[in-house]
């Protein structure tokens, strides 16, 4: 077992990611926090994907500086439009955070929801 | 000519930086682009149409960087037909909203964004490109459910954009399991490579990539209990924009649900695998029955039609899950007539709240006195969701029984069964009242809802609502040449 987790420390790493990310999305009230928790997320995988292009002893992948061995490329150029994809729902995800606020004057969930009941 | 598929997604795309490029100048620019944009899509997806129709399939290689390596757009008998449906929907709803709104420039761009999100989920062929547009369609959603002005339909909003975001990167996670296994990302490509001695079904990380990509579908698609983002989102954003996501989104994704298991997984997968089957027809029998009794118990009209998606996706899921040729021909054709009939619905509450101020089942009373036609075309509507013959809602529940019935699946017939009562049971009373009760004294009727506008309901709105109540009929009784143009591109999974 011991053996898995330090051969596997990317994985590992790339779960207790997912682990918090997951944790705050969930649990904390605090609308920001959740957004952040939602990066953190998704960082986890983006982390996950890249390691699972590494190849031992690989160059980065530019052609032409006499190396023989790259790392697989995809993963990363996957994960550049991932990443992209993941900004503009963090940009989205912050102009509605803004409207709620106007709206609510609060962005605690708790406050939030009896703000909702006495209307 | 195979550019049409591409055009599909590249016009629309490009169609929605003009309303906001121009908005400064032209106030209400952002409609006639749209318009535009429907109306390009039409054609270029009757192109695509009838080309699959005369040769089978199509396919086109993005960039020029041939298949598998680079990203592949195929159309196939269950995509063009899906792909005419959003250029159907999008210019129904674009005469709907002519009137209606909301009118900002803003809203027609997301529109058009959204049109080549849903676009290319229907198009692609490749697994990373599939979250790519997956989450187009959701960042466009996102927006639209917000473009309704209260702070309401802001959280509901970013409620439903933590659970997507979560749902679509349990998906990424699931096809980074995948990419890992097989070295590809095109669909058919891994077909094989799935199955291949050096990986096989029974490997533990193609199982967890089942299991993250599925679940990761099933938030997107609504089903029970993963379904807590999509009644809020439906019920508080405009009127127009819960008619088209209702029509489109969860079906784009219960459409990515079938590909994904069919073309990538296989039946061979789920023969393997039963529990893969087994557990997803039974989380969505659950969804089904779930859904309607939920959908029973709301008031508000456009809540009740969210929680019945829930349980109508129900059916779709679970007809996906029993792996067999008849199940799943009634499981598309159910996606087409729910996308026809649920947005129809919607447009037609739209109707009856900008015209009459009513939003509950109890404001319902007496309405037909009021709104002869929009009253019928809801009635058409609410009995073809029941699912009464020759309406399309029926073609698709029937193939779904028999399907069930032929793979022996008898509790799922059971509940398709149930959840036809269930759902007459919530139409059932929307319906007592528009017909047989007295209307209640209009004291308050006006004054109550002081939020609409006074918007004037238009000629256009009302055709709308009456097309898509014929088109339901008309599709039921043309069921049959709908399955002659499905089969053949289903026939290859089994």
């Amino acid at each position: 077992m011991m053996d898995l987790l330090t051969t596997h420390y990317n994985y590992v790493a790339s779960i207790l990611l997912f682990g918090i990310g997951l944790y705050v999305v969930m649990g904390s009230p605090n609308l920001v926090k959740k957004i952040i928790g939602m990066n953190i997320f998704q960082v986890g995988i983006f982390l996950f994907f890249v390691t699972t292009g590494y190849v031992d002893g690989g160059a980065p992948p530019v052609v032409g500086h006499g190396e023989e061995t790259f790392v697989s490329p995809l993963p990363h150029v996957l994960i550049l439009t991932a990443i992209v994809v993941g900004v503009s729902l963090t940009a989205v995800a912050l102009a509605l955070v803004i409207r709620i606020y106007d709206g609510y004057g609060s962005l605690d969930e708790d406050v939030i929801k009896e703000v909702q009941v006495d209307d | 000519m195979t550019d049409a598929l591409v055009l599909l997604v590249v016009v629309p795309i490009a169609a929605s930086l003009f309303p906001v490029a121009l908005g400064g100048r032209f106030e209400r620019i952002g409609w006639f682009v749209a318009a535009a944009m429907g109306l390009v899509h039409l054609g270029l997806s009757a192109t695509v149409a009838a080309r699959v129709l005369e040769g089978g399939s199509i396919s086109y290689a993005v960039g020029g960087f041939e298949p598998p390596f680079g990203i592949e757009l195929v159309a196939d008998g269950v995509s063009a037909p899906l792909l005419v449906l959003v250029s159907l929907s999008t210019l129904g709803v674009l005469v709907y909203a002519r009137r209606a709104g909301p009118h900002s420039n803003a809203f027609y761009s997301e529109l058009a964004l959204l049109t080549a999100g849903i676009s290319g989920v229907f198009a692609t062929a490749d697994v990373f490109n599939l979250y790519v547009f997956l989450e187009i369609t959701g960042l466009a959603t996102y927006a639209l459910v917000a473009s309704g002005r209260s702070p309401r339909a802001a959280l509901a909003s970013l409620k439903y954009l933590f659970v997507g975001t979560i749902g679509a990167s349990l998906y990424l996670l699931g096809v980074g399991y995948l990419y890992i296994m097989t070295g590809t990302l095109n669909m058919a490509d891994l077909t094989g490579a799935v199955a291949s001695a050096s990986v096989g079904y029974t490997s533990p990380a193609i199982l967890a990539s089942f299991g993250l990509i599925v679940t990761g579908l099933l938030v997107k698609v609504a089903v029970f209990p993963l379904h807590t983002w999509q009644p809020g989102a439906y019920a508080e954003s405009p009127d127009t924009v819960s008619a088209y996501i209702s029509a489109l989104v969860s079906t784009a994704a219960a459409y990515a649900l079938v590909r994904i298991i069919y073309a990538v997984y296989t039946t061979g997968f789920l023969d393997e695998v039963p529990l893969a089957g087994d557990a997803l027809v039974a989380l969505a029998s659950v969804s089904v029955v779930v859904g309607a009794v939920l959908a029973v118990m709301q008031s508000d009209l456009k809540r009740m039609l969210a929680y019945s998606s829930v349980s109508q996706f129900g059916l779709v899921v679970a007809a996906i899950g029993l792996a067999n040729e008849t199940a799943l021909v009634g499981a598309v054709v159910h996606l087409v007539g729910h996308a026809v009939m649920k947005g129809g619905l919607f447009l037609t509450v739209g109707v009856f709240a900008t015209g009459l101020g009513v939003r509950t089942v109890e404001d319902f009373a007496g309405l037909a006195a009021k709104a002869p036609v929009s009253s019928a075309a809801f009635a058409v509507l609410a009995f073809s969701m029941v699912g009464i013959p020759p309406a399309v809602g029926f073609v698709g529940k029937w193939n779904i029984v028999v399907g069930a019935v032929e793979a022996g699946a008898w509790p799922v017939a059971a509940v398709v069964v149930v959840s036809t009562l269930l759902t007459l049971a919530y139409f059932g009373r929307v319906i007592e009242r528009m017909y047989f009760t007295a209307p209640e004294p209009e004291a308050d009727a006006v004054s109550t809802d002081g939020g609409n506008d006074a918007v004037e309901v238009s000629f256009g709105m009302r055709a709308v609502v009456v097309v898509s109540a014929v088109t339901a009929v008309v599709l039921g009784v043309l069921g049959s040449d709908l399955i002659t143009v499905i089969q053949p591109a289903l026939e290859v999974y089994f």
